[in-house]
Formats: C-alpha cells, structure tokens, sequence
C-alpha cells in the first residue's frame, strides 16, 4: 500500500495542477497578509475560502484522478496486490498531495509574516488542520462516487452536486427549518445541525475560535460552552474523523467487491 | 471712644481670622488631635484639617462645617467594614488626598465611602477608594465637583455590590479625571441634570461603565467605558451630549457599547464604538444626531429595536462590523448619509469621493437573526452570502428606503 501511495503522490506531485493548486495557495496567502496587513482579518477570509474551495478542490480532483488513472489500477490489479491497498493507496495519495499543498501553499507566506511570533498561530493552525480533514473526506467522498459510478459524466455530477449540497444547500435547508420552527427551542437542534456537515462543524469551530465567539448573543452562549469545553472539541474531532473513517471504509468494501 | 475703637479692631481681626486667615488643624497619630472626628470637633468655619500619614480606624466622620480635609502622603481612613465612612453635611467642603477603605456591606442602607447630602460648592479629589460598597455618593447636592479620584472596588455580584460614583438629585456637578474600577455600575446617575461627565476611565465594572437614568442635559465628553459587563446604559432622558467617548471590548451575550432607551433630542458626536457585541442597541430614541463616530470590529454596529424615528446617521465610519445594522421594521424614518461603509462594494465613476449606487446597511440575515437567533450559527456560510446578494440587488423584507445615497469611497478622518 505505501509503495502505490508513494507512487501516486509522486505522481500527482509531478502533475501540473498540483502545482497550480499550491501556486494558488501561496498567491492567496502573498495576497491576503501584503493588502490586509492584519493577521486575524486574514485568518478569516481564508476561513471563507478554504471551507467553500477545500471540498470542492478535494471532489473534483478525487473523481478526475481516479477516472484518470483507471487503466493503470485494471493494470495493478492483475498484479498479485491486495485491493484495498490499491484504493486506499490511492486515495491516500491524492488526499495527501492535496492537504500538503495546502499546507505549505498557506504555510510559506505566513511564515515569512511571522505567524509564530503572532498569537494568531492557534487560529492559524486551526485553519489548516480543518482544511486537511476537509480534504481528507471530500477526497473519500468523491472515490466514493467515482467507485460507484463506470459512467464519468454522472460520476463528476454527483460529485458537483455533493459539494454544491454540503456547501450551500444544506445551510438553505438548514436556515429554513429553523425558521419554520422558531417557536420551538431550537438550540439541541442548531447543534446537531451543524455538527453532522462537516463544513459547518469547520466554519463554526474556526468562528469560535476568533472573536466573533461573542457575537452569537446568548444562543451562542451555549455554542461556546459546547465548542469551548474540551468535550466539545473531542465531540468535534470525533466526528471528523468519523467523516473521514466511514467513506474510507466504504472505499475498502466496494472495491472489495467491484467487478472491473 | 477709645474702648470702642479697640472692640471693632478686634472684631475684624476676629472676622479675618475666621474667614481669609483660617487656622490649619494638624490631625496625626501623635498630636494633640489624633482623630479626624476629634478635628472636626474643634475646628471653626473654613479651617483646615491636616491629615498626616497614618491609619485612622474610624466611621461616621460627620463633616458638618465648610471645612477643607486634606491628607498629607495620603493617610489610610480604615472603615473596619463597620458603615459608611464620611458624610458631609455642610457647603463649601473640600476633600483631599485621603485613602479610604472598608467600607461595610449592607442590604438595607447603601454605605459609601463619601456621602454627601443636600451640600453646595464642595470639591472632592485625589481620593484613593479601595474595598468599598458605594464609592462617592452624592445626594441632593449640587455646583460641586468630583475631579481626579481612584476607586478600585472587588465586586463579584451585582446583589451585593454598590456603584463607584453615583449622583442622585444632585445637579450641576462636574465629574473629571476619575478612574473607576471593578464596582457595579462605574458612574450612575438618577435625576440629575447639568452635569458633565469628563475625562473618566471606567472599565472592568460588573455592570455598567456608565448607567443614568432621568438625567437631562448632561454632557459626557471624552470618557473611556471599556470592558464593563454590560457595557453602558442609558435611558429616559432627553438633551443629552455625548462627545468623543470610547466604548470598548464590551463583550457577551447581553452586552452593548451603549444602550440608549428613550433617550430624545441627543447629540452622540465623534465617538468610538470598537469590538463590542453590539456597539448601539437603540430603543424607542427619537431626534438623535449620530455625526463623526468610528463603528470598528462590532457584532452589530447599530442595533435598532424599533419605535426609533427621526435619527440622523451623518459622517460615521462603520468598518469590520459583523452586521452594519439591524433594523427589525418595514417602516423607516431615519436618515443615513454620507458615511463610509467599509462593506461598500459600489464604484465612483465620476470621482468624487462619494459612491455612485447607494449602500444598503441591512443584510437579510441580520433580519433572519434577528426573527430567529439561532440562525446566527450559519454566519458567513455562502449560502447566507448568496441570500444577502440577492435581497440587496431587489430588497424585498428589508425596509426600501433605507439606504446611504451618498456612501463616501474612502475612510473618514475624524478630527
């Protein structure tokens, strides 16, 4: 498995559009700290991009690459190795290709800013750890798709469609329920909404992080007490993780089982 | 003749030396006099008492003579927790340099530090509070001032704690330079008018910085209210002046840089609003001049709560605030002009500072937040930003006309 992980980073390390992605990155990041001049302002728009750009980066490259390189894995599957080294190799590879270049796209510049002289590190650090998660299932995700679908078009479909309902759908619906409800206490309700999308569960854990905390009033008085509390933060983690543990092993038993 | 020449000799040396020659009253540890209650006793009209340094453990220090107290290395007034510490009864009192402390705790009579009770004329500084239950009280006085004093109280809770400056009744008095500290509600006023608020910094209080209530033509100029639990509260009054104060880092779920509640015909004039939850939480506040302020990094910078008509918004900065302002009816009669709206996204074809599309500081979620709080846990998500574009390309819930026609393209600079 790590030999197929290795060999599909480098692979992907050697491909044009990991360099465009990290290029982006480190532009972004040029950007943002030379016109903002203000490191918690810049954490937060980064915030705004990475939460929307992360996932939909992580489908669409997830998809193309295993449509990309379906020859070669027919190829490597005739070869005595175990399936799901393959897969998991596989992925493994483009979601760690993709989290490093965003890793070390954001990290340079603000590095060279002086992020560790700053107190900004732990937002900063945040950001990054949500965004490689991010990756992590938004990668899995789209294998997923890919997997369950022979036909490209209705695969990158469905992938489009995940990430365009992860991302604005489900706040739509989300924001209607509770207005529909608002005359019941919604608070139980607010928090588990926003803890089963992992987009959200990003954007609020950073939010809560910055300043804005206190700006939620007095219902985000019980969101600080839930996020703020250690608790809540390995309620977080652990939900994470199970958004990238579950599409991983859903991976592993459908190419289990795929004919090809 | 002769005998009478003598007697009025004597009675303008008597009048002098009562008047314009008053005798200075040394009070220390080892004089004659070693109590300040002793002092009083025996001075006459307009002495004064001289406090050297040293503890006096006393309470109920009546001061019922036009007398000056003036502490030497600032003498320690230790009340034991047993009342109130001094009263002053009489005009023409001043107070000076004195450090005093334990002041007892009551449910039932509000103990402070000083008391002052229908007195005219009196000067109260460089007083050090410290331990205290009411700091400076001032009761049906007036034309008095409290200038340059330090109060540092421990307060916890709001039942068991008293506020550091409170006038009540009391008119024409001038609070200047003081700093107060970690008591209930730092400077509280309850029906007293002409009186100006100047140079104070009142932060860490549990309650309020600032809290009045009846008070009419007051002036507040260039005060600091930073981090107060509630921020500052205003309420019921009319004319007032508020001119160059900051209003910071008032943080919490029900905290604000100010609450104005029925409060008509103000000028709130080149203020700081800076990293409040709310930085103006308006109710019911009619004919208001907002003019020159700076909304910087506030929740929301203007809350409006409804019943708020003819308010004037001209020349302020809003810039970095989560939400602009929150407005919760259709109806509008405020106006809003030429004020800088860093969320701005307009252009200025013809180059003349002021942007070509008007502004709408209204955004659909602050609507939504304000119908539902909740919702505030999808701030910044893009379907959010998605709905707030399209209510401003055509606004169909929030009120039509209100809008900044003449946005300015570039910062404010203020003074």
């Amino acid at each position: 498995m790590i030999k197929i992980l290795k060999y599909s980073c480098y692979d992907l390390l050697r491909s044009r559009w990991s360099y465009v992605y990290f290029a982006f990155y480190l532009l972004l990041g040029i950007v943002l700290l030379f016109l903002n001049n203000d490191l918690s302002k810049a954490v937060i728009t980064l915030m705004n991009v990475i939460i929307i750009l992360v996932p939909l980066i992580g489908t669409i490259f997830g998809v193309m690459y295993y449509y990309n390189s379906k020859e070669f894995t027919e190829l490597l599957l005739a070869q005595p190795v175990k399936r799901s080294s393959i897969f998991l190799g596989q992925y493994l590879g483009v979601a760690l290709s993709l989290s490093m270049s965003l890793i070390i796209g954001l990290g340079v510049p603000f590095i060279f800013y002086g992020i560790f002289r700053s107190s900004a590190i732990w937002d900063f650090s945040l950001l990054l750890i949500t965004g490689t998660f991010l990756t992590l299932i938004f990668t899995a995700l789209a294998f997923n798709i890919a997997l369950y679908n022979e036909n490209k078009i209705k695969g990158f479909g469905y992938a489009i469609l995940l990430w365009l309902f992860m991302a604005v759908i489900y706040d739509g619906i989300f924001l209607m329920s509770l207005i529909a409800f608002e005359e019941y206490p919604l608070d139980t309700f607010s928090l588990v909404g926003t803890m089963v999308n992992p987009i959200d569960l990003s954007r609020v854990l950073i939010l809560l992080k910055l300043d804005i905390s206190a700006l939620l009033g007095y219902t985000g008085a019980l969101f600080q007490k839930f996020f703020g509390t250690n608790f809540g933060i390995v309620v977080s983690s652990v939900m994470l993780l199970l958004w990238v543990l579950v599409p991983t092993l859903l991976i592993k038993r459908k190419a289990g089982k795929k004919d090809f | 003749m002769n005998f009478f020449r003598l007697h009025n000799i004597s009675l303008i040396i008597f009048l002098l030396s009562s008047t314009v020659y008053s005798q200075v009253i040394e009070v220390c540890k080892s004089c004659d006099i070693s109590t300040i209650k002793e002092g009083i006793l025996q001075a006459e009209d307009h002495d004064t008492l001289l406090i050297k340094k040293g503890t006096y453990k006393e309470y109920n220090i009546d001061v019922n003579k036009p007398l000056t107290l003036l502490g030497e290395d600032f003498p320690v007034i230790d009340g034991e927790l047993k009342g109130e510490i001094i009263k002053v009864t009489a005009d023409n009192v001043t107070l000076d340099g004195l450090f005093i402390i334990n002041v007892g705790t009551s449910y039932t009579e509000d103990y402070a530090a000083v008391r002052v009770i229908r007195s005219k004329n009196f000067l109260i500084q460089n007083l050090v509070l410290e331990k205290l239950f009411f700091g400076i009280y001032l009761e049906k006085s007036s034309d008095g001032r409290v200038y340059h004093n330090k109060i540092i109280g421990d307060a916890e809770e709001e039942y068991n704690s008293g506020n550091g400056i409170q006038l009540w009744y009391s008119q024409n008095i001038e609070v200047d330079k003081n700093i107060v500290t970690h008591v209930r509600d730092g400077i509280y006023l309850e029906f007293s008018n002409f009186c100006k608020i100047t140079n104070n910094i009142s932060s860490h209080n549990i309650r309020y910085g600032l809290h009045f209530m009846f008070s009419n033509d007051d002036l507040y100029e260039r005060n600091t209210f930073q981090n107060n639990g509630a921020g500052v509260a205003v309420m019921f009054s009319k004319k007032i002046e508020m001119y160059h104060n900051i209003f910071k880092d008032n943080w919490g779920s029900a905290s604000f840089g100010v609450l104005l509640k029925e409060i008509n015909d103000s000028e709130i004039i080149g203020n700081i609003f800076e990293s409040n939850t709310i930085g103006i939480n308006i109710e019911g506040s009619n004919r208001i001049n907002y003019k020159n302020n700076d909304f910087i990094n506030n929740g929301w910078a203007i809350k409006s709560r409804g019943a708020c008509y003819a308010n004037h918004f001209i020349n302020n900065n809003f810039m970095y605030n989560s939400f602009d302002l929150a407005y919760n009816s259709k109806l509008n009669d405020n106006k809003f002009e030429s004020n800088y709206w860093s969320n701005y996204t307009g252009y200025d074809l013809d180059k003349d500072g002021v942007g070509d599309v008007p502004y709408r500081p209204v955004k659909l979620f602050s609507y939504v937040v304000n119908r539902t709080p909740e919702a505030i846990i999808l701030l910044r998500s893009l379907f959010i930003d998605i709905i707030d574009f399209s209510e401003k390309v055509s606004p169909v819930f929030t009120p039509d006309n209100l809008l900044d026609a003449k946005p300015k393209m570039k910062m404010i600079a203020h003074d």
